[in-house]
């Protein structure tokens, strides 16, 4: 195994694993590299080690599209992911991504809203991107002053923080499971916690009005598309939207409009 | 390998050595496997006449022995279905907007005490008891209607009779007793019942019940290991079984490898436990996947109550119930997996939930492993044996060749390497009868059944 060039790179993890390989510093490199002569092409236990969090970070997100994660798998994986972290941080290669990740953040809010609108375009097209809106909403109601920062992709290592609170929580009604009406929901209620200033920064790159109900009922009864959000078509059914206290429309004027929709 | 008495065994020079020979298989022979129709868990009754079975698609299959006929009385008695039934049904909870499984996590029977049948059967979240009993005879000459169901009229009749019972063909019912339900917030992974047979266990992820059997709208709750803050949980409960005799003890098992022993004399909650179990890790073998291997899959007392047995992914462990510190035994099953840690952490195959059983005698242990294979482990002799659960060898009476993986270097005729092995094939349940030498091994959606080869 893993004599051959171009292996599979879980196979070449296996090999590396097997040892339980710990380095204490970039200088030991070679080290690593010399003790495995012989196979070709290694990739360094630094991208190894990062290839298995981001493994493991999918796993998790996979959790949310789950009917119902098990939870001792998640647990394990989580507690797995830990200890990447710890050991990254006593490497030192952690603070080198985490102030990395600071300079991104106005990139990282232009991700999140176009994760959100992704996922009801994704949603209209029959895919799940669930994990991005659930976890984004825990950053946010979770860490005060961290709040533009998202989690962009898999690797960043500020989603292990709140994943755990994310994972555990299924009891939590407002779990969605991939339903974009729900992350939607997650969104309104993020927002009623923030500073008017946030809330704009959150969308700036949006158009406001494509979270108008009236505009979007209007859109929907001439069959016009809303941009890219085309998913928010489905977005303006009676209960969701009731339940949506920062709904700017009238209750009443939406049952009236739906009742118009549904007669029609 | 220890079992029962042998007629002309002499347990001195010649070869003890037990072989296993095919009895049955049960199922679908189709390459396609439906989903509802893979086993999820099997047990023996006390008595080891009746096997039952549950299954993803929550249904509950039940096998008797046939009584031994006179024609081959060397012949073991062959185990034919006795009963089938739905137990649990998919459901869906609105509040959280989930469904709940109905797959049948556990089965556990309850001593026999008249002569109907009673079992428990367990999916996520709701554990139902089922009286299993026979019907042979029905009621013939009943005064008020006719012999096909028809009222008669009662200005008709002139005189009275007795009805008189009348034999017809054997009819087995199932009927649900007690339904213990809304009990447990996350999945039940075991239930166990005490050995003053009017109380059980039940255990999810994170706590334990205690239930009279008799009563449904209460239940006890005895473990609690859920953290205030759910961000702290890193530890969940993996399984739970009472004592065979001391009614007042249980352990459970955790995601950490260890093993807590509880009296509930001590106190109502036993969060608390009287003994723990861990084995310390040896800390030139540990590595990213070392808690996910340790995290034990199940638990089970020896019959004689002095040990317990644990399995984890790779090994199975014999623990004195005396010594807290290391187990006394410890049988690798499938040690060559060691370097597929990262691969199997992929595909998820870390994850499998293998069980663990004792024979009659707790001189042998048997658990599953991949590729259909089984082990099984004489705790005398230390001698080990790979078998395999397949069609091919499923000749009536044929004996199963043991089956060799190779780990490295030149590999063997007959040998399979590692690599070959099918990872979809795993034997996750495996039962052993209570006094005799017959096992029943699940692989998917088949049960095989063997015995030991008679002379």
């Amino acid at each position: 195994m893993g004599e051959e060039e171009g292996v599979h790179q879980t196979q070449l993890l296996d090999t590396m694993f097997v040892r339980g390989l710990k380095r204490k510093c970039f200088d030991g490199e070679e080290d690593v590299e010399g003790t495995l002569a012989g196979i070709k092409a290694i990739p360094s236990y630094n991208l190894q080690r990062q290839s298995l969090l981001d493994m493991s970070l999918v796993k998790l997100q996979l959790c949310h599209m789950l009917v119902e994660p098990n939870l001792c798998r998640s647990v394990l994986i989580a507690n797995t992911v830990r200890q990447i972290q710890e050991e990254m941080t006593q490497d030192g290669t952690w603070q080198m991504i985490s102030t990395q990740s600071t300079g991104q953040t106005s990139l990282d809010r232009l991700v999140s809203t176009d994760i959100l609108c992704r996922s009801s375009r994704e949603q209209a097209e029959g895919k799940h991107v669930p994990g991005y809106g659930t976890l984004s909403k825990d950053f946010e109601g979770d860490e005060g002053q961290d709040s533009s920062e998202t989690m962009s992709t898999a690797s960043s290592v500020q989603a292990p923080r709140n994943l755990q609170g994310n994972v555990w929580e299924m009891e939590n009604p407002q779990e969605n499971k991939g339903n974009f009406q729900k992350s939607l929901d997650q969104i309104f209620e993020t927002l009623e916690n923030k500073s008017p200033n946030s809330v704009e920064d959150l969308f700036s790159e949006v158009d406001n009005s494509y979270y108008d109900l009236d505009t979007m009922l209007t859109g929907m009864m001439s069959n016009t598309k809303m941009g890219h959000c085309d998913g928010l078509e489905t977005f303006s059914s009676p209960t969701n939207t009731a339940s949506n206290s920062n709904c700017k429309s009238d209750l009443n004027e939406l049952d009236h409009i739906v009742e118009i929709l549904v007669e029609s | 390998m220890a079992g029962v008495a042998r007629a002309g065994g002499d347990g001195g020079g010649s070869s003890n050595e037990l072989q296993w020979c095919f009895s049955q298989v049960k199922g679908a022979i189709d390459e396609d496997v439906a989903e509802a129709d893979i086993i999820s868990t099997v047990e023996f009754n006390y008595s080891g006449d009746l096997l039952a079975t549950g299954d993803k698609g929550g249904r509950v299959v039940i096998f008797q022995r046939e009584q031994e006929s006179k024609t081959r009385p060397l012949s073991r008695g062959e185990y034919n279905v006795y009963s089938t039934f739905q137990s649990h049904e998919p459901e869906f909870d609105y509040l959280k907007s989930l469904e709940i499984e109905e797959k049948i996590n556990k089965i556990r029977w309850l001593p026999q005490q008249n002569a109907a049948h009673f079992l428990l059967s367990t999916n996520d979240k709701t554990i139902k008891l089922w009286k299993i009993s026979e019907r042979d005879k029905r009621a013939e000459g009943y005064n008020l209607k006719d012999e096909d169901g028809r009222l008669r009229d009662p200005v008709r009749i002139k005189e009275l009779r007795v009805p008189t019972l009348k034999p017809m063909d054997l009819m087995v019912e199932a009927s649900p007793r007690r339904i213990f339900a809304n009990a447990h917030t996350y999945h039940i992974n075991s239930i166990s019942v005490n050995s003053d047979y009017a109380t059980y266990l039940s255990a999810d992820d994170l706590r334990i019940n205690l239930w009279h059997l008799e009563i449904t709208n209460r239940s006890f709750n005895i473990v609690d290991i859920k953290p205030a803050n759910m961000e702290e949980l890193t530890e969940v409960i993996t399984a739970a079984e009472f004592h065979p005799q001391q009614c007042n003890v249980f352990v459970y098992s955790s995601s950490k490898g260890t093993i807590r022993l509880c009296d509930m004399r001590s106190s109502a909650l036993c969060d608390r436990h009287s003994k723990f179990f861990e084995e310390p890790e040896d800390p030139s073998s540990r590595s990213f996947f070392s808690e996910i291997i340790s995290s034990i899959s199940d638990v089970k007392f020896s019959h004689n109550g002095r040990y317990m047995m644990t399995r984890d992914y790779l090994s199975v462990k014999v623990w004195d119930l005396n010594m807290e510190n290391r187990p006394v035994e410890t049988y690798q099953v499938h040690e060559y997996l060691r370097s597929k840690l990262c691969s199997l952490y992929e595909n998820d195959c870390i994850f499998d939930k293998f069980e663990c059983c004792w024979n009659g005698l707790d001189s042998t242990i048997m658990t599953g492993s991949y590729n259909n294979f089984f082990r099984m482990f004489d705790r005398n002799t230390r001698r080990d044996t790979t078998l395999e659960a397949s069609r091919e060898s499923s000749k009536s009476r044929a004996i199963l060749k043991p089956r060799k993986v190779c780990t490295g270097g030149k590999r063997k005729k007959d040998e399979i390497s590692v690599d070959s092995l099918d990872f979809n094939k795993k034997i996750l349940h495996t039962a052993w009868h209570p006094t005799e030498n017959f096992i029943a091994v699940a692989a998917t959606n088949n049960l095989y059944l063997f015995q030991d080869k008679i002379n």
